[in-house]
């Protein structure tokens, strides 16, 4: 049980080396765009999603309604819905109480780092809660330290250490990729998914890219079977 | 609740259900699917534009992590090299 704890604290070194660049640019902007220290901190503690505080903040700077702010972060983060789904198979041991809590952490970045886990171990509840507590806390500490240290500090993500993320999905991306359909449907995805950024801009490319490719995933493996019962 | 129900719902709802093969087998795509959509307009777009060629350090840092996350399938390993190249890059530019 501790272990797991342990070992989920560990497995989220990398997400805390990649948010803490960025949850501090955050925090400066966002000083800047006047919100106080402590609504960042409630932002960051409530809504808890990188992308959407970014355009929130900026929006909530050019006061836009607040209809549209609330839309507009749940259209970016509607992409949650099919990690949450892929994660539902390996986690039906978890009463739904538990599930409801540790889903409260769920991000692109634990995404990743739980579904590879789960791929090769049987996930306890003290694992996800390990990663995905201290992924949070080091998101709200980071985005609170930058609304404090506002102009003192130059923006750190200037000095490409929120690399960091990117670097960490391409190692997993590699562990999950197996066979030829695994390869086509990553390509798939990323032409997809740059073709709706820039038709559509950033919110819907990752969630209509990852069903398409999903899609084309299922039907390749199903033809193949097809043709290998018929010949 | 905009941004908690999208990752709440799904996981507490499927998980009470034997889901059908297709469906599951339609699931296990996700993970690869999900993170190819997220990495490649990071890595190969800046701004709203595509950004294939030398001129980005992104780009090029990626490459080599790719190569090295193929060959160790060592997360940290993968950052380090990542971060390195970046700083790299930026300074020698």
């Amino acid at each position: 049980m501790n272990r797991d704890f342990i070992t989920g604290i560990k497995k989220a070194i990398p997400v805390v080396l990649g948010y803490t660049p960025i949850g501090l640019a955050f925090g400066i902007l966002a000083n800047q765009q006047a919100l106080s220290t402590f609504e960042i901190f409630l932002m960051s503690f409530i809504v808890y999603a990188g992308a959407s505080q970014f355009i929130a903040s900026a929006m909530i700077a050019s006061s836009v309604n607040p209809a549209s702010i609330i839309l507009t972060t749940f259209l970016i983060n509607m992409r949650h819905m099919l990690m949450s789904a892929s994660l539902s198979t390996y986690l039906k041991h978890i009463p739904s109480s538990l599930q409801a809590v540790l889903s409260f952490g769920l991000t692109d970045e634990t995404y990743a780092v739980d579904i590879t886990y789960c791929k090769n171990h049987k996930p306890s509840a003290s694992f996800l809660i390990g990663l995905h507590s201290v992924s949070h806390a080091a998101w709200v500490l980071s985005t609170v330290a930058g609304g404090i240290l506002g102009n003192l500090i130059s923006d750190p993500t200037r000095w490409g250490i929120d690399f960091a993320l990117s670097a960490m999905f391409i190692s997993l991306l590699c562990m999950h990729i197996k066979d030829k359909t695994d390869i086509l449907v990553a390509i798939c995805s990323a032409i997809l998914s740059i073709l709706l950024t820039m038709v559509l801009g950033n919110g819907w490319n990752v969630i209509i890219a990852t069903t398409l490719a999903a899609t084309i995933g299922v039907s390749v493996s199903l033809w193949n079977k097809k043709l290998y019962l018929s010949s | 609740m905009v941004t908690y129900l999208p990752r709440m719902l799904p996981l507490v709802v499927l998980s009470k259900f034997e889901l059908p093969p297709l469906f599951r087998r339609w699931l296990q795509f996700i993970p690869i699917a999900v993170l190819s959509a997220l990495l490649a307009p990071a890595v190969l777009m800046s701004g709203n534009r595509l950004a294939i060629s030398l001129d980005n350090n992104t780009l090029i840092a990626s490459v080599l992590c790719f190569g090295v996350a193929a060959k160790t399938r060592n997360i940290f390993l993968t950052i380090v090299v990542g971060i390195l190249a970046m700083f790299m890059l930026q300074a020698l530019r």
